[in-house]
């Protein structure tokens, strides 16, 4: 008997040092691997930010690996987690779908540039079987819908819109994002652009107190109430509604016109003058053929590049690489359904990128 | 000669005697060397366990006070839920994660009883007991996200058509398709406890019943049931600290709306479904205090529930 709990305690105590030993050795593995990287960052960007973002910056940076043989490591963590990754000079560069508000700026304690790497677009998705046209929405009429205000859809604010088009008496059934999201920070700048009574009860951000509907956990949360609903509206990514054949409408713009969103018009929607510092939300553009619920996403990076130990060597790769981005690499967003930059984006993006410096010297010529 | 030899052989004897005599030593020397490292290695697991538990608390509290700051205690008794004014109030959360998890317990007790009496009692052993056990099993090795999907794309459907019938607001999502996906998720572990403590009852007890004449039924609920209760209880607990918890599976069926319930078939959101929706964006330190103040509420919530559960399985076994 003795002699089996000397056994048995022998036995646990190899296991049990043999599983520190393990967990310390994939500790030091751990570590071993993180001084790799960092000893290697010659070679090897990394950034951080936007799931928005993620497929069009795998092809880019697949592409990039191939032809610059530079390596570029991105976490697609969200768009806030970036930011404070950013802050934390944990990475080389944040990505965002939207600009650093002035708690942000003041964290990360010195200038970080925005520059504009391409544009998306949400589209009011609904689910009504009875209806074979493309419904028009008013930017009056989506900001009543989403605030619980518009609750039929043979609403005479949604007919006027829709001259000719039979509106079933359906009830409405509002479905949005339940997860904060750059999707909702789009949406809601554009309602508030357009509705007082927005701004004063909601107001904008990636997340916000919804005065009616369901929430859906990501895209396919919000689309999956949509289906499943007659009577379904909601809201998702432009790329996600093509890819999943799901019905949208029009939004008439400010210029008055109803604009059908795809990449040619959210392309056209950013093509409209750019303050210099590219922080700019394109929603409810100016542009008469452009798609009003249109959105930037930036990539975010310190413009004094020569902070904490980094060499001029990894500063000058960072900026070559945002400048292959906001060029060559634009050519790859439009078979993912990501909108090519405008002109006036992508000369706001190069001056942005001049102003970069290492050590006060400009970095790129 | 012979003298020698036996001399010779008392000799050895004695040798073998001595050289097994220190071996003992040695060995026992060893023995409670090593049970002394056994029980060296038993405290520092018990305590590093203690110590992990203490510093989530004091992590929750320290990162809870800049929202403690800003919201005071209103946090724990409005109902606005506001990222973009800063204003967080956690109540509709906390009736959502009580509502979902207790109705979840009420819809799975009578189920996972049965199933601990069935395989218990009437089928211990066989085919049909381990092909049951292994299905219960199952149930509970399902990632919840699977369980999310399913009722998200088949259970939510079904409550829409049963809403439309009683004429409530045909959401489908809601308090009650949550509780009846929770329900499903936490049958498992009220049902595994519990065939192991009627299993556990003794036979003598048993049979004394039966040779006084009581029926099946009579046994079951007079011997059995009155035997095993407190492990039963338990198993139910451990059940409802499940439901408490459970995030990904209800966040894709409750509807995610921060208003407080108004029936249990309108829409509402759980405190562990509020964290993981909404911390990934939150950039605000307000923001980001007031979810990891959720952290601690739940916490906190689940440690009371649990040490009602406890003080009252201490009180059944004492009547027991």
């Amino acid at each position: 008997m003795k002699k089996n709990i000397f056994k048995f305690g022998s036995l646990a105590a190899f296991a049990l040092a043999f599983s520190i030993g393990l967990t310390s050795c994939g500790g030091g593995n751990g570590s071993a691997n993180g001084s790799d990287s960092a000893s290697s960052s010659n070679e090897a960007i990394t950034g951080a930010g936007s799931s928005f973002d993620n497929p069009l910056f795998s092809k880019m940076f697949a592409v990039y690996h191939d032809s610059a043989k530079v390596e570029v490591n991105y976490q697609s963590v969200g768009s806030g987690a970036g930011i404070s990754q950013l802050t934390g000079k944990t990475v080389d560069f944040g990505a965002s779908d939207a600009p650093m508000n002035g708690k942000q700026d003041t964290a990360a304690g010195a200038t970080v540039l925005h520059i504009p790497v391409t544009a998306g677009a949400v589209v009011v998705a609904y689910n009504l079987p009875e209806v074979k046209d493309t419904l028009k929405f008013t930017p009056e009429v989506l900001a009543n819908i989403f605030l619980g205000k518009i609750t039929k859809w043979n609403d005479p604010a949604i007919a006027a819109a829709n001259p000719g088009v039979k509106l079933p008496a359906t009830a409405i059934l509002v479905a949005h994002r339940s997860d904060g999201s750059g999707t909702t920070a789009i949406f809601t700048s554009f309602l508030d652009k357009v509705s007082p009574e927005w701004h004063t009860k909601v107001g904008t951000s990636s997340s916000v107190n919804w005065p009616a509907g369901v929430g859906g956990k990501g895209n396919e949360g919000v689309a999956g109430v949509v289906k499943q609903t007659p009577g379904g509206i909601g809201y998702t990514e432009l790329a996600y509604a093509i890819q999943n054949n799901i019905a949208y409408g029009k939004v008439q713009n400010k210029a008055g016109n109803f604009i059908v969103p795809t990449i040619e018009s959210v392309t056209a929607a950013a093509n409209i003058n750019i303050p210099a510092d590219g922080k700019i939300w394109i929603s409810n553009t100016d542009a008469a053929d452009g798609y009003p619920i249109s959105g930037f996403s930036w990539v975010l990076l310190y413009q004094e590049q020569g902070y904490g130990n980094r060499s001029q060597e990894q500063a000058a790769q960072l900026v070559n690489l945002i400048n292959w981005m906001i060029h060559n690499g634009q050519q790859y967003g439009a078979a993912l359904h990501y909108a090519p930059l405008s002109a006036a984006a992508v000369s706001v993006g190069e001056a942005l990128l001049k102003s970069a410096t290492y050590k006060g010297q400009p970095i790129l010529k | 000669m012979e003298q020698t030899m036996s001399a010779n052989g008392f000799v050895n004897l004695q040798e073998t005697t001595i050289a097994r005599k220190t071996k003992q030593v040695n060995r026992s020397n060893n023995h409670i060397k090593g049970e002394k490292i056994f029980k060296g290695l038993l405290n520092f697991a018990g305590l590093l366990l203690i110590l992990v538990v203490c510093g989530i608390l004091i992590t929750l509290v320290w990162q809870s006070l800049p929202a403690l700051r800003s919201l005071g205690l209103r946090f724990f008794w409005t109902d606005t839920w506001n990222p973009v004014t800063n204003v967080f109030g956690a109540l509709p959360f906390l009736l959502g994660t009580l509502i979902t998890s207790f109705l979840a317990l009420i819809i799975s007790i009578p189920f996972s009883i049965a199933v601990a009496i069935l395989l218990g009692e009437y089928f211990p052993k066989g085919g049909f007991s381990n092909f049951m056990r292994s299905t219960i099993d199952l149930i509970a090795a399902v990632p919840s996200v699977i369980f999310g999907f399913w009722g998200f794309f088949v259970l939510v459907p079904l409550v829409r058509i049963f809403e439309i019938k009683i004429g409530v607001s045909p959401n489908g999502l809601g308090l009650f398709s949550s509780a009846l996906v929770l329900a499903i998720m936490i049958i498992p572990y009220a049902a595994s406890l519990g065939t192991t403590m009627i299993k556990m009852v003794p036979s003598a007890l048993k049979e004394g019943a039966y040779a006084l004449g009581a029926t099946r039924w009579e046994v079951l609920r007079s011997v059995i049931l009155p035997y095993s209760k407190s492990g039963l209880f338990a198993g139910i607990l451990l059940s409802l600290g499940r439901a408490i918890g459970e995030t990904m599976a209800v966040t894709m069926v409750i509807g995610n709306s921060n208003d407080l319930p108004k029936s249990i078939f309108s829409t509402g959101n759980t405190m562990a479904s509020v964290i993981a929706n909404e911390f990934g964006a939150a950039t605000d330190h307000v923001y980001i205090s007031a979810l990891v103040e959720m952290g601690l509420f739940l916490f906190l919530v689940t440690f009371v529930i649990n040490w009602i559960g406890k003080a009252v399985i201490k009180r059944f076994s004492k009547n027991g």
